[in-house]
């Protein structure tokens, strides 16, 4: 036996809206409501909606042996409760089909893994509450924030009690290993690491439409045959990739839809293979070998590290600056701020300052509201230095009332 | 290859960017094994020319006799109207011109039994401007019929009669080279006797550089050239070793810093309003306007008026050493121009460790991408971009550092490289 794990990504950022310095203390709103709420229904009509109901077609069509798993961002699950519920509803839909696996992440979507421990520990917490709340199972497997790993990460999610964990499996990353296995984590051996097979998830990701792509048009049979032809020995393909592939990335113009839709009963045509889920996964096949990862990698780019967010002074300076705040962080309880806080940390803020995208990823700006990442980067700041205004402001206030109410306790004056 | 070219102005004698670019395109050429002879209008003896041959106009003597204009084409004609309009004083300067400098060389000086004649020239851009453009093309003329070249190249417009007069009288490939359009000097309201040399000149060139895409536009749209026939190549700038100056400030603000000619085309009125929306806010800041211009006195009131007189100066033109002494207290470079071909001022901030705001309507924010770009009428932007500059180390250290690799890239060699080959293509090399 064979499988193939699918495990499709989603992920909606709370963009900021255009905040001036002249508005920095002032206290106002950070987040583009509008433009939030525009993109989030378009993408809803051009993809999760659609896409959330071929599957559950397929799933149903094809009984116990389609299965899928997603990851959904704490910030786009705040975003489908507020814009869209229809969403989270398509979404229950296929989780009660009990053929589907809903992944842990950080609630923000965040780099808190690179900047905070305590704060990575929070946030998974809350975003592991935040699914079993939706949709009635907690989380055993972990996806990083753009599959950012290292042996360090790893241990941190292993002690929060995760056994599985996916990250990247590209050439440069694993050499001669192939990410057609499991492994273990080097560091806490108990952790299963799923890796993505790059070459074959990027087929369908970003090679679909491409006309000048040697394949194209990639039809599910041709598709298919690949994972055939694959050598006996290999036990697992992982196709890990953006479920607004799906209708977004690709339009359905494209074929991408009819490309899903075919894709499994093409699997199905040679007996002996099956879609699972992470964890399914490693129920069925043991780990081959230990895997060390000492230098962080991630999914994103060509340099598959963490110079999409993290490779150039102002996201260095930014996120810097961000989990500074992180101490203070610990004693706040308002709930807006907290909120912030936590939609601040999106890792997509960072990738908007990139300024890989001037010489060459057309990637970056594709994905920016921005015009460029210096703008980004401005605008960034201005609300954190107005956050950061804000926090203290509360914090002296609730020094006070602290203080106050000690006293009135007490009868004692300081 | 010799190349025989034009240009009104040449170092240490210049007033504003092109001397400093002729200059340093034809230290380029001769880099690429090209000769120049260069023809001003009046050379001074202390030009730093090198290898270069630097002819000055009048030191040319001039056959009296010869009716110089007759058989030349009728695109030169509308030069024998006298002008009445002088494009670079302002009327107050007008007067104060001296009028006897008009009287002499009305018709050439006679000069000795062998009927030839000098004309005199100031070579500034004085009330005598168009007559002695017009002056400069005779001699042109004379030039182009006794000396032996390749290929004529001629910068702007005071210098494109010249140009095609030698076109005419050699029949060799004509290259004008547009360092600036009437548009940028004048706005809206342009002299229509510029505008009409310019345009001939587009016309009569068998291909035209521009410096900027931005100016290549402006050939196109507003003077009606066909695209191809205009090619964009890039300003460079002079990358010899500078003494940097060690960045000291009497202030404990932040210094925020304008250079240029205070008129209308540099947008000053831009940079007091932003300077106005910022101190408002934070105190922290003060304002320099380094230039002169009929502007000054207007931005001076305006300043007055927003109540922000104590953190806006007003230091007149400065010479080199000042200028060098002001980029080195500075925080922020802006450049809020209206229109501008290319723009020097922004570059040399960079090169003296200074990050720079340019304004989305000028040229030189094409070679620059570690740069924040604002339109110029956009103060909001303008003022927000100052602001993070100001306060944002990662943000003022990342252009800084990068701004000054790509203006250490750039190579006067490189781009001459560039019109060397187009040369080559107009001589079917």
């Amino acid at each position: 036996m064979k499988y193939i794990c699918l495990y499709f990504q989603v992920h909606q950022p709370f963009r900021l809206r255009p905040f001036s310095f002249a508005e920095i203390g002032g206290g106002g709103s950070y987040f583009n409501e509008e433009m939030n709420d525009t993109i989030l229904q378009q993408i809803a009509q051009q993809c999760y909606l659609p896409a959330n109901k071929l599957l559950l077609d397929l799933i149903e069509r094809y009984g116990g042996r389609f299965h899928v798993s997603f990851s959904i961002s704490g910030t786009a699950l705040d975003q489908f409760e507020r814009y869209a519920p229809e969403v989270i509803d398509s979404f229950r839909k296929l989780a009660d089909t009990g053929c589907v696996e809903f992944l842990g992440e950080t609630y923000g979507h965040s780099l808190a893994a690179l900047g905070s421990e305590i704060e990575f520990m929070a946030q998974i917490k809350a975003h592991a509450d935040k699914i079993a709340q939706l949709f009635g199972q907690r989380p055993v497997t972990f996806r990083n924030t753009e599959l950012i790993y290292t042996d360090a990460i790893g241990d941190m999610v292993h002690r929060m009690g995760f056994t599985t964990m996916l990250t990247e499996g590209a050439a440069h990353v694993l050499h001669w290993k192939s990410p057609n296995y499991i492994y273990r984590a080097a560091s806490s051996p108990e952790l299963k690491l799923l890796l993505k097979n790059y070459r074959l998830s990027d087929d369908i990701a970003f090679r679909f439409a491409d006309r000048n792509w040697e394949h194209w048009p990639l039809a599910a049979g041709k598709f298919a045959g690949w994972l055939h032809a694959m050598p006996s020995q290999e036990t697992i393909v992982n196709l890990f990739m953006d479920y607004e592939t799906f209708g977004e990335h690709h339009t359905k113009e494209t074929g991408i839809f009819q490309f899903l839709e075919a894709f499994p009963g093409e699997v199905f045509s040679k007996p002996g293979y099956r879609f699972v889920t992470p964890h399914e996964a490693t129920t069925f096949l043991p780990p081959i070998a230990a895997l060390s990862m000492p230098q962080p990698v991630s999914w994103a780019d060509e340099a598959r590290d963490l110079s999409a967010w993290l490779g150039n002074d102002l996201q260095q300076d930014a996120f810097s600056v961000l989990y500074s705040l992180e101490q203070k962080m610990q004693s706040c309880r308002n709930e807006q701020l907290r909120r912030s806080w936590l939609y601040l940390q999106t890792s997509d803020h960072f990738y908007y300052m990139c300024t890989k995208s001037l010489s060459d990823g057309a990637v970056h700006s594709y994905f920016s509201p921005y015009d460029t990442p210096f703008d980004a980067f401005m605008n960034y700041m201005n609300v954190l230095t107005d956050f950061s205004l804000q926090l203290d402001k509360y914090l002296v206030k609730k020094k006070k009332l602290m203080d106050e109410g000690y006293s009135s306790k007490t009868r004692l004056c300081f | 290859m010799k190349v025989l070219m034009f240009g009104w102005e040449f170092p240490p004698y210049i007033s504003g960017g092109l001397g400093t670019a002729c200059h340093g395109i034809s230290k380029g050429l001769l880099a690429c094994d090209v000769d120049v002879v260069f023809v001003v209008p009046k050379a001074q003896g202390n030009e730093d020319t090198g290898k270069m041959k630097l002819v000055s106009a009048a030191a040319v003597p001039m056959p009296v006799r010869r009716d110089t204009a007759a058989g030349f084409s009728g695109a030169l004609t509308f030069f024998e109207v006298n002008c009445p309009l002088v494009p670079y004083l302002s009327p107050d300067q007008f007067a104060k011109h001296n009028p006897a400098a008009f009287q002499e060389s009305q018709h050439g000086e006679m000069e000795n039994e062998t009927q030839t004649t000098h004309y005199t020239f100031n070579g500034g851009y004085g009330k005598d401007l168009m007559k002695e453009v017009w002056q400069y093309a005779l001699v042109a003329a004379e030039i182009a019929d006794t000396n032996s070249f390749d290929i004529i190249h001629a910068h702007d417009w005071l210098s494109f009669p010249a140009g095609i007069m030698a076109k005419e009288v050699s029949g060799k490939p004509l290259v004008v080279h547009v360092h600036a359009t009437e548009f940028d000097r004048a706005g809206d309201s342009i002299n229509m006797q510029v505008y009409e040399t310019e345009r001939q000149g587009m016309l009569q060139a068998d291909q035209i550089i521009a410096v900027s895409e931005f100016t290549r536009q402006t050939i196109i749209h507003k003077y009606y050239i066909t695209p191809e026939k205009v090619v964009t190549i890039h300003n460079a700038v002079d990358n010899s070793p500078r003494t940097v100056m060690p960045a000291v400030s009497p202030f404990r603000e932040k210094v925020v810093t304008f250079i240029g000619r205070i008129t209308w085309q540099k947008g000053p009125a831009s940079f007091i309003e932003a300077a106005a929306r910022i101190l408002k806010i934070d105190k922290g800041f003060r304002f320099v306007m380094a230039g002169n211009g009929d502007l000054l006195p207007a931005m001076m009131k305006m300043a007055a008026r927003l109540r922000i007189s104590s953190n806006i100066h007003f230091t007149g033109f400065l010479k080199d050493q000042q200028r060098e002494q002001l980029l080195a207290k500075s925080h922020v470079v802006v450049m809020p121009s209206v229109s501008e071909p290319f723009g020097i001022v922004p570059l040399e901030a960079i090169r003296a460790g200074v990050p720079v705001i340019v304004s989305k309507q000028s040229g030189v924010q094409e070679i620059l991408q570690y740069a924040l770009k604002v339109d110029w009428w956009n103060t909001d932007a303008l003022a927000n971009a100052i602001y993070a500059l100001a306060q944002y180390k990662g943000l003022s250290g990342m252009l800084a550092r990068e701004s000054g690799k790509e203006v250490a890239a750039l190579r006067w060699e490189k781009q001459a490289q560039l019109m060397k080959e187009l040369y080559e293509s107009l001589l079917n090399l």
